[in-house]
């Protein structure tokens, strides 16, 4: 399957995948003093998959935390600038920050399903905290969206059991389930596979593949292979800048910056 | 490598302390619970004789007429610190979700810092603050007044150990469910403190208990009384006070029967933090 990917990626072409979805334009993003994200304007091609690289420290995983309003949720943070998701700016005075986080759904780094729910109660969180109750389409939500991540098949016999009784893979793929089950636009895979063996990395990437035809998807990596294994296009960030971003296939074999070309072959970060 | 004696000897030396170490853990442990069990044990023993069911059910009799119980001093205890739990719980948790989850940290340090200073005030000078802020404006000593006092001493405990608990659970969890499009009120609510709720129970029982055994802060505040009583506003019995007074009175039927209350007092105890650790024990472990 893994193997497949990288030649089912090249087949696809820019026009097919052409709709913009997210637009971040000279978005700067700031910790106190400490300018995290400098003047990056990129946009995010819908049902694609979009990978984040670059050396830790490079604003990354910050840009990512904006493009659902949660960079401000810790203290002494600031933003300016714009992130239009279909047309809408998330960052417009009139914006509801968590409709917006509605939209634009997040999987992080340690898998962290809440640890007094079952397996069903973690899926259906999200839509039992926003005011879903009805049992027949709390039911449909929780099946759908543990199929949609693959893990149906290994919890349906034990959905009432803890959450924190699955593996660390497993887990991951839970807090998958339970970002789809709001329905989000856009979703955003904060490393997602960093504190996971390889078994269940390359289970999470299959998955990134599988739900790229209907989720939008931007993924923060740290890992190249992966990377260019998942993704359609690639952004490379370094100290706070984009400095080159296009799709994946050209960023991997001949991109136009010397510094991702350094950075790609491994001569830095 | 061979050893040389000066190595024997040290080895020796070492294996030694760590026999030393290890006995003397083991000895304050036993020090610890057998002093436990030597107090309790003691209230069992000379409290056990006097309990019967009439003890628990009827009113105090005058001196020398026999029988008589605490009736009225257990009932006005479980008003009085129900009351008191009522205005501390919300107050208490309240403040240290406002510390820890909103709040800067200058504020929530320095806060702290005067709950943890409050711990330590003596019981009845809490009592005396009760006194002047609510016995004397009323007019006579009351019930409430004696809640007031018990809510003043809960909540400095709720707050540093609610605070202990909030701060217990992981800064993720709040970022999944904000990043669900939860509000912060609601994450705190339905996410935060069910996922606290054991912690926060110990804490709540730790104030209970606090409060169920003082009896300084109500000598001038509910004050005690021997008939019944079921208003806020009249004086009342309370299972400490009639401790306290019974204990230091010359008749060695009282005697007998504040070992009772005591024992009473330790058993409300015991079955109150039995019954809060099943209840919340999470129905997800097994």
């Amino acid at each position: 399957m893994i193997d497949q990917l990288p030649t089912a990626h090249i087949e696809l072409e820019p026009e097919q995948t052409g709709k913009t979805i997210l637009e971040v334009a000279a978005l700067n993003a700031y910790y106190g003093k400490a300018h995290a994200v400098k003047n990056v304007t990129l946009n995010i091609r819908a049902q694609a998959v979009t990978a984040m690289i670059g050396p830790s420290g490079c604003g990354k995983s910050t840009l990512l935390r904006c493009m659902n309003r949660m960079h401000e949720i810790t203290r002494g943070t600031s933003v300016t600038g714009k992130i239009l998701l279909d047309g809408q700016d998330l960052y417009g005075p009139r914006v509801n920050v968590t409709q917006v986080r509605r939209r634009v759904g997040m999987v992080f780094q340690k898998p962290n399903p809440f640890p007094t729910m079952s397996i069903f109660e973690n899926v259906a969180a999200g839509l039992r905290l926003n005011g879903v109750h009805d049992r027949k389409i709390l039911n449909q939500r929780v099946e759908y969206s543990l199929q949609m991540s693959a893990l149906w098949d290994e919890v349906k016999d034990r959905l009432h059991r803890p959450g924190m009784g699955l593996s660390g893979g497993q887990q991951q793929r839970l807090c998958i389930a339970r970002a789809l089950a709001i329905d989000p636009e856009v979703l955003l895979l904060d490393e997602p596979c960093s504190a996971l063996d390889p078994v269940s990395t390359s289970k999470i990437e299959e998955l990134i593949a599988e739900l790229s035809q209907n989720y939008t998807i931007v993924i923060v990596t740290h890992n190249l292979q992966q990377a260019s294994r998942v993704s359609d296009y690639t952004a490379f960030m370094y100290l706070g800048e984009l400095i080159e971003f296009s799709r994946t296939e050209k960023m991997f074999q001949k991109p136009d910056k010397k510094q991702t070309e350094d950075y790609i072959t491994g001569r830095f970060g | 490598m061979t050893m040389n004696r000066k190595d024997n000897i040290r080895l020796a030396w070492r294996l030694f302390l760590d026999k030393f170490v290890w006995v003397f853990m083991l000895a304050s442990t036993a020090l610890t619970i057998s002093v436990l069990a030597v107090i309790l044990g003691y209230v069992v023993y000379q409290g056990y004789g006097y309990i019967s069911w009439s003890f628990l059910t009827s009113l105090p009799t005058p001196v020398g007429q026999g029988g008589g119980g605490i009736a009225n001093a257990l009932v006005g205890s479980l008003i009085v610190v129900g009351i008191a739990s009522l205005m501390a719980v919300p107050i208490g948790i309240g403040t240290a979700i406002f510390l820890n989850e909103y709040q800067s940290r200058w504020l929530g340090w320095s806060v702290r810092f005067l709950a943890d200073v409050f711990t330590g005030v003596p019981a009845i000078v809490v009592g005396l603050f009760a006194y002047a802020m609510v016995v004397q404006p009323m007019g006579s000593f009351s019930a409430f007044s004696g809640s007031v006092a018990y809510a003043f001493l809960m909540i400095p405990i709720l707050v540093i150990s609610a605070q202990e608990a909030l701060r217990l659970v992981p800064g993720e969890i709040r970022e999944a469910a904000l990043a669900l499009g939860v509000p912060v009120w609601k994450t705190i609510l339905r996410i935060v403190l069910p996922t606290c709720s054991r912690a926060l129970m110990t804490g709540l029982l730790l104030a209970f208990a606090r409060a169920l055994g003082e009896a300084s802060p109500m000598l001038f505040t509910a004050f005690g009384n021997s008939f019944w009583n079921v208003s806020l506003a009249k004086p009342i019995a309370t299972v400490p006070l009639v401790i306290y007074r019974y204990a230091t009175a010359p008749y060695d039927d009282w005697h007998a029967q504040a070992w009772a209350a005591s024992l009473i007092l330790v058993f409300i105890v015991f079955v109150a933090s039995t019954l809060t650790r099943l209840a919340f024990r999470s129905r997800l472990d097994d």
